[in-house]
């Protein structure tokens, strides 16, 4: 059980300036929990940690971290790390409460992550455009997305080099298995900067108006591992059909139905192979790159494994 | 799992064969509107599936209704999908379908007891869309992969959850578990029907 070990190492590192304790007691209590009641290892050493912070009467945040290990923005998946990143400061947002000082967006070749910098921590503030290391950083998740928050321990040098960002690209590759109410042609809203779509003739902020045709598929792509949401605007419904935005006027006007255009575009796409590339908005993934998957996939190193398990 | 509710379910990749045989259904929630699962015997929970295959005959077997019925054959056996007036698009589509051609669909597990003592596993279809050969060959090299992830981690549970010192380390494989509990069949005769698949893709189609 040295995996115990060097937990319980790390947990003593980043307490030892806190609290009077030795590593072996540190031990002894992981082990009981992962050995005896059978706790999976990282809730284990939350419950520890949990323990010596009520026992020296101090705040999560204010532990120093002691395993504070550098990692790439894409590589964080699990809340309540300690890290050390190394981004660009892409953009600030305004904070929404005044216990938060500095919130916004950090970004690495990896991706990209949100950060939270509190008022009490007393940290210098951040530029945007600034590359940081940032040391001693604790991550965060909301609902399946993640985040790091600064905290009175964190650690900022600036560093003179500029970082390429990268963005958060998703490639899907599945069968198109469904499409959403809300797609083919579609109308939106006039007004300037409102890209809201008219449902019977009204938007939702600016109430009944004259819409102005669009073309987009909302689509399901699922690759019998999860299903995604797929969104193409109209250049990429047309790439993706060949059906472009006047030709879909066009239907419609022959038809007396706008519902004929997505009934076209169903005919064309549902059961078919895609491969979609684009950034992830929320739930949805924005098809900026798409190609059918026309060709057989390879069989052969399958049937191979097939006949040997 | 509430946060389920929200999320779509997944459309699992299964082999005629071995739909036929998860004849077990189950709700993981006493909730009116939980979802209804059929439980695939190599050790996975399936609310809704895709499969790509020959439509080879449709005949409307309604009384009063139109009520089609279609028979879709994959290399291991028959799908066998029901379209009612509650699916009028996938009624539609089998009315209109001509056969044999190749039907890509997307539908719910449906179980039904005939006065036989048997429980025969259907499809209600939410969409059928007709689709080419390149796309059916995808769906079977991609569902053969599918079926053998599912027979590896099936077995891999069944080495650990069987070992002497194994009762308190084994991982969960919740469904597998279950799968073993419900079903008689071993998950090889599934290993064997992915081998068959993929046979007859290899096969050389006729040449002039």
């Amino acid at each position: 059980m040295s995996e115990l070990r060097q937990h319980a190492e790390d947990v003593h590192a980043q307490f030892s300036d806190h609290v009077d304790v030795d590593v072996a007691d540190v031990r002894e209590r992981l082990e009981t929990l992962v050995v005896d009641y059978k706790v999976p290892t990282d809730e284990a050493r939350r419950s520890v940690i949990n323990h010596y912070l009520e026992e020296a009467g101090i705040e999560r945040e204010e532990l120093a971290g002691g395993s504070s290990e550098a990692v790439s923005i894409e590589e964080i998946d699990e809340p309540e790390r300690w890290v050390e990143l190394t981004a660009k400061l892409i953009e600030l947002w305004e904070p929404r409460s005044d216990s938060i000082d500095q919130v916004g967006l950090l970004g690495d070749p990896t991706g990209t992550i949100k950060f939270t910098k509190w008022a009490k921590s007393d940290l210098p503030r951040l530029e945007e455009g600034g590359v940081y290391r940032l040391r001693n950083v604790v991550t965060d998740e909301y609902q399946g997305r993640y985040s790091v928050k600064l905290n009175r321990t964190t650690v900022i040098e600036e560093l003179e080099e500029d970082l390429e960002v990268g963005d958060d690209t998703s490639v899907i590759e599945g069968a198109m298995v469904d499409m959403q109410r809300g797609s083919g042609l579609i109308k939106r809203c006039p007004h300037e900067g409102c890209t809201y779509v008219l449902q019977n003739g009204r938007c939702p902020e600016h109430g009944e108006v004259e819409g102005e045709f669009d073309l987009r598929i909302k689509a399901v792509v699922d690759d019998g591992i999860d299903a995604h949401e797929v969104i193409f605007d109209a250049e990429a419904t047309e790439g993706l059909t060949g059906l472009g935005l006047e030709e879909a006027k066009e239907m419609a006007m022959d038809a007396l139905d706008t519902t004929v255009v997505a009934d076209e575009i169903s005919d064309r796409v549902l059961g078919s192979y895609y491969r979609i590339e684009g950034p992830t908005f929320g739930r949805y993934v924005l098809a900026d790159d798409v190609e059918e998957l026309a060709g057989p996939a390879d069989s052969e190193s399958l049937l191979i494994k097939a006949r040997s398990i | 799992m509430s946060s389920n509710e929200l999320t779509r379910e997944v459309a699992r990749r299964v082999f005629a064969a071995e739909f036929n045989d998860a004849t077990y259904t189950f709700k993981e929630s006493d909730d009116e509107r939980a979802p209804n699962y059929a439980l695939l015997p190599t050790g996975e929970r399936a609310n809704r599936v895709f499969f790509v295959g020959t439509l080879t005959e449709t005949e409307d077997v309604g009384e009063d209704n139109e009520y089609w019925r279609g028979r879709v054959v994959d290399p291991t056996g028959t799908f066998f999908v029901y379209a009612g007036q509650y699916q009028p698009e996938a009624a539609a589509a089998l009315r209109d379908a001509e056969a044999p051609s190749y039907v890509a669909v997307v539908g719910k597990p449906r179980t039904y007891e005939p006065e036989d003592g048997r429980i025969n596993v259907s499809v209600r279809p939410e969409t059928i869309a007709v689709v080419d050969e390149a796309t059916r060959d995808r769906w079977v090299v991609e569902t053969a992969e599918r079926t053998l992830d599912r027979i590896e981690a099936f077995r891999e549970w069944e080495l650990e959850a069987d070992a002497p010192e194994g009762a308190t380390t084994v991982p969960s494989n919740e469904y597998a578990a279950m799968a073993r509990e419900r079903y008689d069949s071993p998950v090889e005769n599934y290993r064997r029907s992915v081998v068959q698949a993929l046979e007859g893709l290899e096969e050389p189609t006729a040449t002039a």
